[in-house]
């Protein structure tokens, strides 16, 4: 029952902010700097998830070539670069990741 | 020639598909996640589909494992979907037009993965009749998934190793939809500051320092953008 109430209220709360500016808009005008942050949000977003799952182990800092998470997604990272591709981003990084894995 | 809406809805699942790599086996790892920390088969599958969040989801399932309270669960839970505040508002202006069911139900579908191929959509095409099917498609194929994922971690269990890491295929998603974005010296110095602020702010409590950082990268790539 308690897991219930739980899992009804962030539910509900996840949908209200994922409605919230696409349901108030219509009365609301951006001002143009908000909008030019807009293009900047996913990139900032995006890029503030990627860096703690190839820069930390185990809730700290791993900054270092024994880390084949941050060594296969910067190969990753240069093969985005030049293919702008994600199944072969994809394939490049699992690959750099499972050799370097299997050298350890 | 204007799209129809069967083949923008296509086009999004299309899309999508490259992220789904990524999505199905974190699905399975909850699924898994979810029954070890105590919930039974049945609201482990309810909670894919009521929050339908997966960073929100693991957490969630973690607090009530180690009995944490109600509503600290709930703030967390909260704090950590905050981030979808920057994607509706990103996507707003493009669906403005539409009606406020068609606005509830794609609120409903705004993921992290949906919102990424989305929004590149829209800065490619801009607005077109049909676009919504192009969000709706992407949207719905990645929910589709994620319901499946999850009954397959439920059921299947430990099947898959850990040791595969198939989970970093959900970093190397995002790496192949950032860097072909970063087009000039304002998205790069965005993306720079938001990575070397996300590892100085990792311990922020409740993914806060998600927040953080792409706030502050947001605020220097503008200035950077200004200055230019």
């Amino acid at each position: 029952m308690n897991l219930w109430i739980i899992m009804i209220l962030i539910g509900l709360l996840t949908f209200l902010t994922r409605l919230s500016f696409i349901a108030l808009l219509e009365r609301i005008n951006l001002p143009a700097i908000f909008q030019r942050a807009l293009r900047l949000v996913p990139i900032a977003v995006l890029s503030a998830i990627i860096a703690p799952e190839l820069g930390l182990r185990n809730n700290a800092l791993f900054l270092s070539l024994e880390n084949p998470r941050l060594l296969a997604g910067i190969f990753a990272t240069v093969v985005a670069y030049f293919t702008k591709n994600v199944v072969w981003t994809i394939v490049a990084g699992m690959a750099a990741f499972w050799i370097l894995q299997s050298l350890r | 020639m204007q799209k129809t809406s069967s083949q923008q809805f296509f086009l999004g699942v299309k899309d999508e598909l490259p992220i789904l790599v990524g999505v199905i086996p974190f699905g399975m790892i909850y699924g898994v996640l979810a029954l070890s920390a105590g919930l039974n088969p049945f609201d482990a599958q309810a909670m894919s589909a009521v929050i339908f969040a997966g960073s929100a989801q693991f957490m969630s399932a973690q607090l009530i494992k180690v009995g944490t309270p109600a509503l600290v669960i709930i703030l967390t839970g909260f704090a950590i979907n905050l981030r979808h505040a920057l994607y509706s508002a990103t996507l707003a202006p493009y669906v403005r037009h539409l009606p406020l069911r068609w606005k509830a139900l794609l609120a409903y579908l705004l993921t992290d993965e949906a919102f990424a191929v989305t929004v590149l959509n829209y800065q490619r095409e801009g607005i077109t009749p049909q676009s919504h099917w192009y969000f709706f498609g992407s949207g719905l194929a990645l929910w589709t998934s994620w319901q499946i994922s999850t009954a397959v971690g439920i059921f299947l269990g430990t099947q898959v190793p850990e040791s595969w890491g198939l989970d970093f295929t959900l970093p190397l998603t995002f790496i192949a939809l950032v860097v072909p974005a970063l087009k000039d010296r304002a998205g790069i110095v965005t993306a720079a500051v938001a990575s070397l602020a996300a590892l100085a702010f990792f311990s922020f409590p409740y993914k806060l320092g998600l927040i953080a950082s792409a706030l502050v990268a947001v605020a220097i790539g503008l200035w950077v953008e200004t200055r230019q």
